[in-house]
């Protein structure tokens, strides 16, 4: 009997949670007829019938989250020719999900007999896409939507097989998901760790809220930053007055120039940068019996989009000009509030920059973004009654704060660090490098 | 006209205003000077005796130009037209044949108001046995009118209103031709696909052009003919840019396009790369006078436009 297995729908993702079933047992259901609700991080996709027949079984119920490919029911099929097998000409030329032998596992105790992985990966294609696909011997996984809601379309596959490297594609998707590092890959997958925290039951005034698949995400790597980097922390205080004044002197002329709003976030970031040229060790990840450090500069900005943290990154920032990192900024922002990032917009980073001041703060100790090292945040530009040669002025003061995996490298180099982006503000001019 | 009137004697207008008043829109001026009244026949306000008189002239050998002063009021024609005319080949067996041109202006945006701004291809273009075109440039205007005038059976020759003073072009000289049931490719472009026809396809160009400084380049399809349709270059352009985006100013449902998604789906399905969609007059009883109402009703360059970057982005 064929079984509907958890699709993947997109490259991030590892598992999924079943929003809805849209037909009971029993009901009837016809090939490509809605048949449940899947919730990703980004949307939540009908999942056609890839079989007609009965829906026989329910293997995961409403709100359940699998794994990918695991199986979340199981249909009795009609009498139709051709859908047993890789018969029929559809099922023949499209490419095969890779099964997932061992998700299936996390079926528990439910009954699932084993049968093949069905060829439907349960994402909606259009037809020029399977087609082209099929053509190209392209496995649709490994392609990057451009369409709307991240849509592989036509022209996507076209430009994937051109460029011919489905093995590179496949390399990013293995590394990419940091996620996974934090479970103990595939069956034996904790939900959250938070859970083993004895927590009373919800009362009748209480809410319940469901964990969105990014909450969930969330949850899981700051569990796991926090549980397993020896972190430590350190503040510097950095007087920027001088770049308050530019600021405020230049921001007209740069929106009318630059078309976006001039920010102290890129001014940051290029100091950050600087600093990291002076100390590459920063710019480092820690990998169990050796450290690997980086030599592109891959800025994380932090981004508070609506339905929670993303963290989208800018590639060799350091060799941007100052008005190219205000516009790479505010676009990637501007993407993460239209959740329009790609794969590629959060692989990869290298250190991560978060704006906390954007909302007032003046102190916090951030979280390590793996598997990089450190992380800074700038906080909120205060005025100060500050000592200058002696006198007192008020003067414009940003806290920088730090955290770093003490795995990789000291205090000292960290204070040093610290000191360089400090010396980068404090003496800054329109394009610091 | 005037040259199918000059090469052909079989050739004779009828219609309403077309004599000493030179057709409403001036389109017969002089004709009766130069041709005389047996060639330009003003009628009484009656179109199923128009079109059921041209009909007898048709079978009698004559090439009879009928007039329906506007659309909105071919409807007392409508059997004429749809149960006579169109049949008369297939009723006789070949027998008989009908060469009849039944000329009408449609469509709004002249703030025609009910009765001054119906389109009716929709109504008649179920029909087999009937040809209808839809030019809308005046080079097509004159070379599908010839095409229709040498043609053996009756064919409905719709001209957009706004068309006649809004669009100004070159027409060849001579016998110029322009077949029936071939669409024209009015602009060529790779990212998606309009079709439309009549007025439409103006603002259709106008719209890629815009889109065109945005790095997006449409392909925009004028059917000309609604019937016979040209399905080879509908099938053609859909699967070029698997994006097709349909447009008429008629209402949508059951419209042309209603045929054209048809079509695509019948032929193109496995090209396509979104859902095809449609932008048409809303599926209201009518074309209102005031400006916000008919500008409700129009589908405009701007929602062309809008409707074009929407599919693009898809």
């Amino acid at each position: 009997m064929p079984t509907i297995t958890m699709p993947q729908l997109g490259e991030t993702v590892t598992e999924g949670t079943v929003g809805r079933w849209l037909k009971k047992v029993g009901d009837p259901v016809a090939k490509y007829e809605p048949l449940l609700e899947v919730e990703t991080d980004k949307v939540a996709s009908e999942i056609p019938s890839p079989f007609a027949g009965v829906l026989s079984e329910i293997f995961a119920a409403e709100g359940e989250t699998v794994a990918v490919g695991a199986p979340v029911g199981e249909i009795a099929l009609s009498a139709a020719p051709g859908v047993a097998g890789p018969k029929s000409d559809v099922d023949a030329g499209r490419p095969l999900v890779a099964p997932q032998p061992a998700a299936s596992a996390t079926a528990g105790s439910r009954r699932f007999d084993g049968a093949l992985p069905t060829s439907s990966d349960g994402i909606r294609y259009s037809p020029a896409v399977r087609k082209l696909a099929r053509q190209h011997r392209v496995d649709l996984q490994g392609v990057r939507g451009s369409g709307r809601g991240g849509r592989v379309t036509a022209r996507d596959v076209a430009a994937f097989a051109q460029s011919g490297d489905a093995a590179a594609a496949q390399a990013t998707a293995g590394q990419q998901p940091v996620a996974s590092t934090a479970s103990s890959a595939g069956a034996a997958r904790p939900s959250t760790a938070i859970q083993d925290v004895p927590v009373s039951p919800p009362g009748s005034d209480d809410t319940v809220v469901r964990l969105t698949p990014i909450r969930k995400t969330i949850a899981e790597r700051m569990v796991f930053s926090r549980s397993t980097i020896p972190f430590a922390w350190s503040m510097v205080e950095a007087d920027i007055t001088d770049v308050v004044r530019w600021r405020a002197a230049e921001k007209d002329a740069f929106k009318a120039r630059e078309g976006v709003n001039l920010t102290y976030l890129p001014v940051v970031i290029a100091s950050v940068c600087g600093a990291l040229r002076e100390f590459p060790a920063v710019n480092s990840s820690w990998a169990g019996d050796h450290i690997i450090v980086r030599k592109h500069v891959n800025v994380g900005v932090a981004v508070d989009a609506e339905e929670g943290l993303v963290v989208p990154v800018l590639r060799d920032a350091d060799r941007f000009s100052l008005a190219g990192l205000a516009q790479a900024v505010s676009e990637l922002a501007e993407k993460a509030r239209k959740r329009r990032l790609t794969m590629d917009d959060l692989a990869d980073g290298t250190i991560t920059v978060n704006n906390t001041g954007a909302l007032g703060s003046v102190a916090s100790v951030p979280i390590i973004n793996p598997p990089q090292a450190a992380i800074v945040t700038m906080e909120a530009v205060v005025k100060r009654p500050w000592v200058v040669n002696d006198a007192l002025a008020i003067r414009s003061i940003m806290n920088l704060c730090l955290c770093f995996d003490h795995r990789v490298f000291d205090g000292g180099m960290a204070s040093r660090f610290l000191q360089s982006v400090k010396r980068r503000l404090e003496n800054f001019s329109s394009q610091p490098s | 006209m005037h040259d199918a009137l000059e090469r052909d004697d079989r050739v004779f207008l009828m219609g309403e205003d077309i004599g000493p008043r030179g057709n409403v829109f001036r389109i017969t001026a002089g004709f009766l000077e130069e041709f005389g009244s047996d060639r330009v026949i003003d009628t009484p306000l009656a179109e199923a005796s128009i079109v059921g008189i041209a009909v007898g002239a048709a079978m009698a050998g004559m090439r009879p130009i009928a007039e329906i002063q506007f659309a909105d009021f071919i409807y007392p024609a409508y059997n004429q037209i749809v149960g006579e005319a169109a049949k008369i080949r297939y009723r006789s067996a070949g027998g008989n044949s009908c060469p009849l041109v039944i000329r009408t202006p449609y469509g709004g945006g002249v703030r025609g108001a009910l009765s001054h701004s119906v389109s009716v291809e929709a109504l008649f273009y179920h029909v087999p046995g009937l040809k209808i075109c839809v030019p809308s440039t005046p080079a097509d205007a004159q070379g599908l009118l010839a095409s229709a005038v040498a043609d053996d059976d009756p064919v409905l020759f719709l001209e957009h209103k706004k068309t006649y003073r809004l669009i100004k072009g070159d027409v060849p000289a001579g016998d110029h031709r322009v077949p029936i049931g071939k669409a024209d490719i009015a602009r060529v472009g790779r990212d998606l696909s309009v079709i439309t026809y009549g007025l439409m396809r103006h603002y259709a160009v106008e719209a890629a052009q815009r889109l065109s400084a945005q790095g997006l380049e449409a392909e925009v399809l004028d059917l000309r003919s609604i019937r016979p349709m040209d399905r080879g270059a509908i099938v053609e352009t859909a699967a070029k840019t698997r994006k097709v985006l349909i447009v008429h100013e008629d209402q949508k449902f059951g419209g042309v396009g209603a045929e054209v998604a048809a079509i695509i789906a019948e032929e193109a399905l496995f090209e396509l790369d979104a859902p095809v969609r449609r932008l048409c007059g809303p599926d209201v009883p009518a074309m209102g006078y005031a400006k916000e109402y008919e500008d409700a009703f129009m589908p405009s360059t701007e929602r062309i436009e809008s409707a074009m970057r929407e599919l693009a982005d898809f």
